[in-house]
């Protein structure tokens, strides 16, 4: 019962901030929405027993993302004075690509037998499985992963810089 | 503790909010100490009296301060953006609060005992960082917004050591449960981590026996060093001198909460000392045992009165917190404010290279050893 009811809790914590983000015109709001979006789906890794991709889910999200995400639009409104609004256009391409991933997501979703369960499962931690695989199965795709990031790292400095020092 | 909550209130949804409010009497009754203790004692370290009118020696300036901003107007700028304005201060405090969560106050009282513990510290901190860049955007204010981006940039900057140091701990306990972590320095004083870790076998609150020795000893100077990174980085979190360029009086009237007034300002305020009882707690529950008594027995359980014990180690627990958090205090009233490059340069040059090679060298030994 309890677990029902944090269920359409969390699900309402997703899903109305979820509506914000794409209805609100100003992108400060959107962003700050999906801070309880981000939380929300956290809440809901930990009704699935996922505790570290939970805390994995706040910490990259909310904690890089989001901040990310709110200092680029804040600091290009800020410093050109240019009034970054979403809007309204190119309907008919976007109605195509949403229905589109709309009937897929549908497809996909519609046959599947999802499991109700009507207690709070145990939560073992998930974390030394995790790790265990990372260091294991998936050590691969796991330094791939890295090196793309640094190398993403990289390229976002290189951009940064000022054309002089480069050529220097 | 929550048993005993139990069988006074019965299973219900009443006895788990008190359970879980029992966190927020502390903060509130430390954040009065704090306060006095502030004015208090930078007006010693200035050769002042400080407060003397409100009560003998001025003990009690914190209420009349408390009653000050419950009396004062609260006002929203008109060109703020009203939500997000009002919004902020909440958040922020909620996302201080959240971090006690998962601190065991005693033995006998941890909110939520979760096996990823100190992972959890660092990610739910970073809320605090969106509650600031919330508060620095909807006051529309130059200002305020100068001080968010600092204090987001600061922080984001500084969780990088913070959270080096405590994956240096978790590599030598190979546990990021808080709960592992205090009862493996569990005994005498010799077996904190800052002189070592543990020196014989314990076993930990999750049931795993940890092999030790003295052969430990040689953890100590590198868990120092942690201890120290760790430290700056808590003192640059939580925006105290000499990192509280966000906050910088001379030069952005008070940063991110330069338009807030009345109770708003003061969930700010608590927001602050709440963080810098966090950090001064995790600190002693990495480096300094928790709430173990340093003399490695308690006066609970030599007279039988399992209660005392709980108590006691409560009180090891504040005390402890309460020292560092008068260290912080002490720094601010010493040091002058860095620069923002050499902020940055402190961060990034020093802490990071050195965080990195303390880790290697405490993987590597405890690989060995």
């Amino acid at each position: 019962m309890e677990i029902t009811i944090l269920f359409y809790v969390f699900a309402a914590l997703t899903l109305i901030p979820a509506f914000f983000v794409v209805f609100s015109r100003s992108l400060i709001h959107a962003a700050f929405s999906l801070l309880f979006t981000f939380m929300g789906v956290a809440g809901l890794y930990v009704l699935l027993s996922a505790d570290f991709i939970a805390v994995a889910q706040i910490m990259v999200y909310i904690g890089g993302i989001l901040i990310l995400l709110v200092f680029g639009v804040m600091i290009t409104k800020q410093v050109t004075d240019v009034e970054i609004q979403a809007s309204v256009g190119r309907t008919i391409p976007a109605t195509i690509v949403v229905a589109f991933a709309m009937v897929t997501l549908i497809f996909i979703l519609w046959p599947v037998n999802w499991m109700q369960s009507d207690y709070l499962p145990e939560i073992e931690g998930t974390t030394m499985e995790l790790g265990e695989l990372l260091m294991t199965t998936f050590i691969l795709p796991f330094e791939v992963a890295g090196i793309l990031l640094l190398v993403a790292v990289m390229g976002a400095a290189l951009i940064a810089r000022k054309p002089e020092e480069v050529q220097s | 503790m929550e048993a005993l909550l139990q069988s006074f209130l019965g299973d219900n949804l009443l006895t788990l909010v008190l359970y879980a409010s029992l966190p927020l009497v502390l903060i509130l009754l430390y954040a009065l100490l704090a306060i006095l203790g502030e004015v208090k004692i930078s007006a010693w370290m200035q050769d002042r009296l400080g407060p003397m009118r409100t009560g003998p020696w001025g003990i009690i300036q914190p209420l009349a301060d408390v009653l000050k901003l419950l009396q004062k107007e609260d006002i929203v700028p008109e060109k703020a953006d009203k939500f997000l304005f009002n919004l902020a201060p909440y958040l922020s405090f909620m996302s201080a609060y959240a971090a006690f969560a998962v601190i065991p106050f005693s033995s006998q009282y941890v909110g939520a005992d979760l096996n990823i513990g100190l992972f959890y510290l660092l990610a739910i901190s970073s809320l605090n960082v969106a509650a600031i860049m919330m508060a620095g955007w909807a006051s529309n204010n130059k200002y305020s917004l100068y001080g968010a981006m600092r204090g987001v940039a600061q922080i984001v900057s500084y969780e990088v050591p913070a959270a080096m140091a405590l994956v240096i701990i978790v590599i030598f306990l190979g546990s990021l449960n808080i709960s592992d972590v205090i009862t493996a320095q569990s005994g005498p004083v010799w077996n904190w981590m800052i002189f070592g870790g543990p020196k014989q076998d314990v076993m930990l609150a999750s049931g795993t026996v940890f092999s030790a020795s003295w052969v430990n000893l040689v953890f100590a100077p590198f868990f120092i060093a942690t201890f120290v990174m760790y430290y700056v980085s808590g003192l640059a979190e939580t925006n105290r001198t000499p990192f509280d360029i966000p906050e910088a009086e001379s030069e952005l009237v008070s940063g991110y909460h330069t338009e807030y007034s009345g109770m708003k300002f003061a969930m700010f305020f608590m927001s602050e000392y709440a963080n810098m009882f966090l950090v001064s707690i995790v600190t002693s529950i990495l480096f300094f045992g928790g709430w173990n008594s340093p003399f490695g027995a308690y006066l609970g359980d030599a007279v039988g009165l399992p209660w005392l014990t709980a108590v006691e180690q409560l009180g090891w627990l504040v005390f402890k917190g309460l020292f560092f958090v008068f260290v912080m205090i002490w720094i601010r009233w010493t040091l002058p404010r860095l620069r923002v490059d050499q902020l940055m340069y402190m961060c990034w040059k020093v802490l990071i290279p050195f965080s990195f090679g303390i880790a290697l060298i405490v993987g590597f030994l405890v690989v060995v050893l």
